[in-house]
């Protein structure tokens, strides 16, 4: 066969998206009016489209042969790893679409061109976590960045929304430049951008200091990506200006596609330079657990709450990284699917809730009672926020125990003392929201939404977050645990 | 030999000169045409090293595009240049600074790069195969090689487009398109009409203008 069909075949769950967004542009193009009710009757379609297609993208991504398989002359590679990624970025993708629907027409903001976009940025990531060299790398980071740009933007008649996607292009193409510079000086001192190829370079012995400064502009270019302090500064204020299920969406998929790639990046291509990216990931992992746990205590924004809490958990996660260990790793992918879990139900349930005229949540105060007005909704929001905070019996502790054990057995036991440290100053605020909902007296009256789709969806995350989710505990440690090993090259 | 050393020394000179030019011209206009001035030379360097396909892309993306873009942009804002250069010599130093890191930065990284070690590690030095055109070289690598490079970039732009079309396009109410079919479905009965003025009277052309 020509080596170029051999290479779509093993790239076909991006050849589906490709060819699945062009025919949603087509559809949405095509299937309905600009004004209301067409519009929304075709956004709707063009959704439920979109989904079915990030669902067969996911079937040809489960459906692969195990095994590593090279593609495209070592640009593209598929193997345990990325499929395990790809299954958490696709379903985070179409659950971000899915979310939106009720809070968009709303606010007379649904439009097509959604779901399009997201389905795009599912490409952009998909390519991310294939990626074996430094030029895919760049071009599926971009390819989901362009996308979550305008995404941010998306409610272009409100100012606090245009400023945010300003804001998030000017610093993001900011972080792309320093990525770019690091990529160009790896691949004057190595001769190649190809993972394997540095790789190769680095484990001569004789690492130039070139290097290492590539090495320093890559790790920040991504970690500007994670939101990682010091990178993180675009996160509170992108998540707040941005429509609430952009945020849902920019805490969720693209968090774990830039980490998984960040992960492939310093475990392969780096590898042989393990003590020199060590002690960045763990000034990362540190410092964004610190600044996620204390800044997020003076909030009284929900959207910025989330956000500090988003880059406090990346920190947890980074600690996994930190071990660069498979057992470390293992935990890291564990947490990451925790935690999609976690944020997306979290902000499915701010988004369910609306005050009696209609306006969509926003601060901590309006949620004061809410176990009176909306028990339900109240229970499953606390489950997401003991989970988060990671209290014993509820899933959300099992990946934290797992990420500081792996730190621990590498032999990093201040690590592990100073993220549970934190991770104590970080239930404070998780345990405040519970405490508002549960003692402060009601004076909003906060009505639901009434989405069927996404009662559904906050159930399922629910049910997953607490402790009935340890059953799937077993088939998740078994995925974990072949995506590490096949990213180890031990299987 | 000689002709090619006397031409790098002139596009050098005029490149260099050039580029000093744009950035201390008081017109913005001047300092747009002295950066296409300075394109071209370092087009020429280009073709010195052998590199045509990249001095042709030079020229046509940057002279072609880029820059007239640039002027197109400097003629339509109307920027009061003399305000923005207020702070020259306040912030002199610190563009001084910053240039002085990053000069101090590219002759660190010259001083430890090792040509022959990044070669020794599989890098692929030289020029195409005998026989074959720069151009045609990068055309058999980018078609094969990097294909998956090349569709994704197609993808980024397509994004781009996308993203101008969310952010920017309006429906807007009352603007006439033309109507094909009903231009063609047209008859003499439903356009013209034929009136007979009395004298003096003139012509009554309410009705007349759909």
């Amino acid at each position: 066969m020509h080596p170029i069909f051999s290479s779509a075949i093993i790239a076909a769950p991006e050849l589906v998206l490709t060819v699945g967004s062009l025919f949603l542009l087509l559809l949405g193009t095509y299937g309905g009016g600009a004004n209301p009710p067409g519009n929304v009757i075709n956004a709707r379609g063009v959704t439920l489209a979109a989904v079915i297609i990030l669902g067969i993208a996911g079937w040809a991504v489960i459906d692969a042969p195990a095994g590593r398989f090279e593609a495209f002359a070592g640009l593209y590679v598929a193997d345990g790893y990325s499929a395990f990624l790809k299954v958490l970025i696709l379903g985070a993708a179409a659950a971000s679409m899915l979310l939106a629907l009720p809070w968009l027409q709303a606010a007379a903001t649904l439009r097509f061109e959604y779901p399009v976009l997201i389905a795009l940025a599912a490409l952009g990531m998909c390519l991310m976590v294939s990626a074996d060299d430094m030029l895919s790398l760049y071009l599926g980071l971009e390819l989901q960045s362009l996308a979550a740009y305008v995404l941010a933007a998306f409610h272009r008649g409100e100012g606090r929304s245009a400023e945010a996607g300003l804001k998030y292009f000017v610093l993001g193409a900011l972080a792309s430049g320093i990525l770019l510079y690091g990529i160009t000086l790896i691949y004057g001192f190595t001769g190649t951008t190809n993972f394997g190829g540095i790789a190769l370079a680095l484990s001569d012995g004789s690492k130039s200091l070139g290097m290492v400064f590539g090495l320093v502009f890559i790790v920040a270019g991504l970690a500007f990506k994670i939101s990682a302090v010091p990178f993180h500064m675009w996160t509170p204020d992108v998540y707040e200006g941005a429509p609430t299920p952009v945020a849902a969406f920019f805490s969720a998929a693209p968090k774990a596609a830039a980490l998984g790639l960040m992960v492939r990046v310093l475990v392969t291509a780096f590898g042989p330079a393990v003590f020199d990216w060590q002690q960045i990931v763990a000034f990362l992992a540190v410092a964004s657990m610190a600044l996620g746990a204390v800044a997020a205590i003076a909030q009284t924004s929900l959207k910025r709450l989330l956000a500090y809490s988003s880059i406090a958990n990346i920190g947890f996660a980074l600690v996994g990284l930190t071990a660069a260990t498979p057992t470390g790793i293992e935990a890291l992918l564990f947490y990451l699917a925790v935690y999609l879990a976690m944020t997306l139900g979290t902000f499915m349930v701010v988004m369910q809730l609306r005050t009696p005229d209609g306006r969509p949540v926003e601060a901590m105060a309006d949620l004061a009672g809410l176990s009176r007005s909306q028990p339900r909704l109240a229970l499953a929001m606390a489950i997401f926020m003991f989970s988060l905070a990671g209290i014993p019996p509820l899933l959300g502790f099992w990946p934290k125990l797992a990420v500081f054990q792996a730190v621990i057995d590498a032999g990093l036991i201040e690590l592990a003392v100073i993220g549970f440290v934190l991770s104590v100053v970080a239930a404070y605020y998780y345990l405040r929201l519970v405490k508002i909902m549960y003692f402060d007296e009601d004076k909003v009256g906060l009505v639901s939404d009434g989405s069927r789709a996404n009662g559904v969806m906050i159930l399922g995350a629910a049910l997953f977050c607490s402790p009935i989710g340890m059953l799937a505990m077993a088939p998740i440690a078994a995925a974990t645990g072949r995506a590490t090993a096949s990213l180890f090259g031990l299987g | 030999m000689t002709t090619a050393i006397f031409s790098f020394y002139l596009f050098a000179f005029v490149l260099i000169t050039s580029a000093v030019l744009v950035i201390t011209s008081k017109n913005p206009v001047h300092s747009v045409l002295w950066l296409i001035v300075s394109f071209f030379n370092a087009g020429g360097l280009f073709i010195l090293l052998g590199a045509e396909f990249l001095a042709m892309l030079l020229i046509i993306v940057y002279v072609g595009a880029v820059a007239v873009l640039f002027l197109f942009v400097v003629m339509m804002l109307d920027i009061d240049f003399d305000t923005l250069r207020k702070g020259f010599w306040k912030n002199l130093p610190l563009g001084l600074a910053v240039s002085g890191v990053i000069l101090a930065e590219m002759v660190l990284a010259v001083g430890v790069w090792e040509p022959a070690r990044v070669v020794a590690m599989g890098a692929q030095p030289g020029g195409p195969p005998a026989g074959m055109s720069n151009t045609q070289w990068i055309g058999a690598v980018l078609y094969t090689d990097y294909l998956l490079v090349f569709q994704a970039a197609g993808m980024v732009l397509l994004v781009a487009l996308i993203g101008a079309i969310v952010l920017t396009h309006r429906t807007r109410e009352g603007v006439r398109r033309q109507n094909i079919g009903a231009q063609i479905a047209r008859t003499p009965g439903g356009s013209t009409r034929a009136v007979q003025p009395a004298i003096g009277g003139g012509v009554d052309l309410k009705g007349m203008d759909k």
